[in-house]
C-alpha cells in the first residue's frame, strides 16, 4: 500500500514587482491513511498555498507531491479535474457551498460529480448531515444557515465520496470557540473512523488537540514537526 | 453523458430556487418578444396592403411606360400595346390594368368607403380569381367583383347593388354597380380593391372635364403571363426590340418600386433588428453581472472536481431555459394580442415571418450570453481559496 500522501521537496515560486516570493520552500512531509495532520503557522507562510498545490490546483515550481502512489506532475489538466472530484475532499475558508442547493444536495453533488448518485448515496448523505448534528437542516439553503452549520455541510460534502485526501482551510475561521471545538472533534473521528488522510490549516492553535501531527511553517519552510501527544498538547495549550 | 445531466441539474435548480429573479429576465425577453412579433406582423401588414394585388397576379411580367421607373400611377400605356404584347413570341396572354380611386356609398350615403377601383380586362391577366360568386362577364359589364376586404369594413354581399361616387370634372356623379363576385387579398395602395371591366372603369372613374369629353385609350400597366417554358429574359428583350416607349419588370421588382414600399420595409426591418440588439444587450448585461457575482461558486464547482465543460453547458442551459420560456410567453401574448385585433388594423401574423422572429430571439439569449458563458469557463478554480 501506498502512501496516501507524499509530498517531497516541494518548491513554489511566485513573480511580483518585488522580485521572486517562495511561498512554498523546499517542503516534504507524508501523511497516512487515517492520520489527521495540521498546519500552522502565521499568516503569510504558506499554508494555502501548501493546500492549492496538495488539492491539485496549483502546479509546484518544483518537487513532486503523490497520492496513492500517482504524481500530480505527470496528469493531465483532464486527469488533475478526475482527481480533484474522486480523490480529494475539500472545505474552503468561506463560501463553501453553492447557494442554491440544500445542505442534503450540496452533499449530494459531491457524488453526483462521480456520477455515482442512486438512493444509497441519498441515505448516506442524511446520514453523514445527522452525524454532524444538521438532521434538521438537510432541506435548508446555505443562506438560512449560520457561519457554522455551513461549515460543517461542508465537512459533510468533502468526506462523503470516500477520498483519499481531505483538506480544509480553516475550517473554524467563522465559529465562535465553543462551536470550534465541536467541528473539529467530529471532523477528526470521521477522518480516523473511514480511513482517510486529513490535513487541516488552522491559526487557532487551540485546535491541534484533536489531530495526530502538527507540522509548522514559516516563509515557505517547514520549520517544525509536533508529533508526540504530549508536544501537541502543550501546543494546544499555548506553553 | 454525466456532464449533461449535471449540467441540467444545476442550471434548473438554479433557475428555480431564484425562479423570482429568472422570471423576471423570461418577461423582459417575452416584451421584446412580443414586440418583435408585432413589428414583423406590422411589415406583413403595411406590406400587404401595397402589394397584395400586385403579387396574386396571374403575371410574371409589368409592362410600363418608358421612364417611369415603374412607377404604376406614372405611367400609360396605349390600349393598342396590349395587342402588341400578346403577339410576341413567349406570351402566353397579356391584359390591362388601370388603377384609380373611389369611394363606395354606405348607409344611404352618410359613410363612404375609400377603394381603389381597378379596371381589368375579364379573363386576362389582372382579372382576380373569385372565391365566391363568379367572374365579370364582359367588357361593357355593370359589374363589380370586390375584395374581402371590403366585406370586412362593410356588409355588401354578392349581389347587392353598391354605389360609388366619382367627381367628373367639378361635379359628383354617382353610379350603381352589381356585386357578382368576391375575390380575396387584394388590396392595392393600402385599400382594398374593387374590380370592374376597364369600359366601365373608364366611365365610372374620377377625371377632369378635359378628360370627359373623349374615351381614353391607355391603362396604366399591361399585366403579362408568359408562354410555359419561356425565359423572362428573352420575352422582355423580344418586347423592348418589338414595342417602342416601353420599359419591363418582373414582378418583385413592380412591387418594390410602388411608391414607398421599400422605404416602409426597411424602416420596419430597422426596428425589428434594432429590438433584437436591445435584447442581445439587455440578456448579456443580465447574465454578464449574474456571473460576476458567481465566481466564487463557480470556484468551488471546479475545486471539487467539475469540468470547464460542465460549468459552460450549465450556463448555456440556464439562458436557454430563460430565453425559451420568455419566448413561448411572448409568443402567447402575442398570439392573445392577435385575436383581438380589428381586421382594418395592417397587422398580420404570417407564418414565415413570424418563424424566422421566433427563431432570432431564441437566438438573442445564447448571443447575449456568450461573453458571460466564455467567462464561467475562464474561471480559475484556485478562486475559491484565495477569495475566503
Ligand atoms: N498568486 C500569488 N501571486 C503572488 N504571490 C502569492 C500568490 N499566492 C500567494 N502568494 C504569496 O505567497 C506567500 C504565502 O501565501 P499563503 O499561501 O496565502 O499564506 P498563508 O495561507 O499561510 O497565509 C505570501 O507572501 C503571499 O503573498
Ligand atoms: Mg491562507
Amino acid at each position: 500500500m501506498p502512501l496516501a500522501l507524499e509530498v517531497k521537496n516541494v518548491v513554489k515560486t511566485f513573480q511580483s514587482d518585488s522580485g521572486e516570493i517562495r511561498a512554498v520552500d523546499d517542503v516534504s512531509f507524508a501523511v497516512e491513511a487515517g492520520e489527521f495532520v495540521a498546519l500552522v503557522g502565521p499568516s503569510g507562510s504558506g499554508k494555502t498555498t501548501m493546500l492549492s498545490i496538495l488539492a491539485a490546483l496549483l502546479t509546484p515550481t518544483d518537487g513532486q507531491v503523490l497520492i496513492d502512489g500517482t504524481d500530480l506532475a505527470r496528469m493531465s489538466e483532464t486527469e488533475r479535474v478526475v482527481l480533484r472530484r474522486q480523490k480529494i475532499g475539500f472545505t474552503f475558508q468561506s463560501n463553501n457551498l453553492i447557494p442554491y442547493l440544500t445542505a442534503r444536495e450540496n452533499v449530494e453533488l459531491m457524488i453526483r460529480l462521480n456520477n455515482k448518485f442512486d438512493r444509497a448515496a441519498k441515505v448516506r448523505s442524511a446520514e453523514l448531515l445527522s452525524r454532524l448534528g444538521l438532521g434538521e437542516r438537510l432541506n435548508n439553503l446555505p443562506a438560512q444557515m449560520s457561519g457554522g452549520q455551513q461549515q460543517r455541510v461542508a465537512i459533510a460534502r468533502a468526506l462523503i465520496h470516500a477520498p483519499t485526501v481531505v483538506l480544509a482551510d480553516e475550517p473554524t475561521a467563522s465559529l465562535d470557540t465553543e462551536r470550534a471545538f465541536q467541528v473539529v472533534q467530529t471532523f477528526a473521528a470521521l477522518i480516523h473512523e473511514n480511513n482517510r488522510a486529513g490535513i487541516m490549516v488552522t491559526h487557532d492553535l487551540r485546535m491541534c488537540q484533536y489531530v495526530d501531527r502538527v507540522l509548522q511553517m514559516r516563509d515557505g519552510k517547514l520549520v517544525k514537526v509536533y508529533d508526540t501527544r504530549e508536544e501537541i498538547l502543550a501546543l494546544a495549550k499555548g506553553e | 453523458m454525466n456532464n449533461i445531466s449535471l449540467a441540467a441539474y444545476l442550471s434548473w435548480q438554479e433557475v428555480w430556487r431564484n425562479r423570482g429573479r429568472f422570471f423576471l429576465v423570461s418577461l423582459v425577453i417575452a416584451l421584446i418578444t412580443l414586440l418583435v412579433l408585432f413589428i414583423a406582423a406590422l411589415g406583413e401588414g403595411l406590406g400587404n396592403a401595397n402589394r397584395q394585388y400586385l403579387s396574386r397576379l396571374d403575371a410574371d411580367l409589368l409592362v410600363y411606360l418608358e421612364k417611369t421607373d415603374f412607377v404604376i400611377p406614372s405611367s400609360r400605356v396605349e390600349r393598342s400595346t396590349i395587342r402588341a404584347v400578346r403577339r410576341v413570341e413567349g406570351v402566353a396572354d397579356a391584359g390591362g390594368i388601370a388603377a384609380s380611386n373611389t369611394a363606395i356609398l354606405l348607409n344611404g350615403e352618410e359613410e363612404v368607403l375609400k377603394v381603389s377601383l381597378l379596371g381589368i380586362e375579364p379573363g386576362r391577366p389582372g382579372d382576380p380569381p373569385v372565391v365566391e360568386g363568379r367572374r365579370i362577364s364582359g367588357d361593357q359589364a355593370r359589374e363589380v367583383v370586390i375584395d374581402r376586404n371590403v366585406i370586412l369594413r362593410s356588409d355588401i354581399k354578392v349581389g347587392d347593388l353598391i354605389t360609388i361616387r366619382s367627381t367628373q370634372g367639378t361635379r359628383d356623379e354617382f353610379y350603381t354597380l352589381r356585386v357578382v363576385g368576391l375575390t380575396e387579398g387584394q388590396q392595392y395602395t393600402f385599400q382594398p380593391s374593387i374590380f370592374v371591366p376597364y369600359e366601365t372603369w373608364d366611365r365610372v372613374r374620377t377625371k377632369s372635364d378635359a378628360e370627359r369629353e373623349r374615351a381614353s385609350s391607355t391603362v396604366n400597366v399591361i399585366a403579362v403571363r408568359l408562354a410555359e417554358g419561356s425565359q423572362a429574359v428573352d420575352v422582355s428583350a423580344n418586347m423592348t426590340t418589338r414595342i417602342d416607349n416601353i420599359e419591363i419588370a418582373d414582378i418583385q421588382t413592380a412591387i418594390e418600386n410602388v411608391p414607398g414600399y421599400t422605404a416602409q420595409q426597411s424602416t420596419v426591418q430597422t426596428q425589428a433588428v434594432f429590438t433584437l440588439l436591445i435584447g442581445v444587450l439587455v440578456i448579456g448585461g443580465f447574465f454578464q453581472i449574474q456571473i460576476l457575482q458567481k465566481v466564487p461558486q463557480i470556484g468551488v464547482l471546479k475545486a471539487i472536481g467539475a469540468s470547464n465543460a460542465m460549468v459552460g453547458l450549465a450556463a448555456v442551459m440556464q439562458i436557454i431555459i430563460t430565453t425559451t420560456l420568455g419566448v413561448a410567453l411572448g409568443s402567447l401574448l402575442a398570439f392573445l394580442f392577435s385575436l383581438g385585433f380589428p381586421p382594418t388594423v395592417p397587422i398580420v401574423f404570417d407564418g414565415l415571418s413570424s418563424a424566422v422572429a421566433i427563431v432570432a430571439l431564441l437566438l438573442i439569449g445564447p448571443l447575449g450570453g456568450m461573453v458571460s458563458i466564455f467567462y464561467a469557463v475562464r474561471i480559475e478554480p484556485l478562486k475559491a481559496l484565495r477569495l475566503s
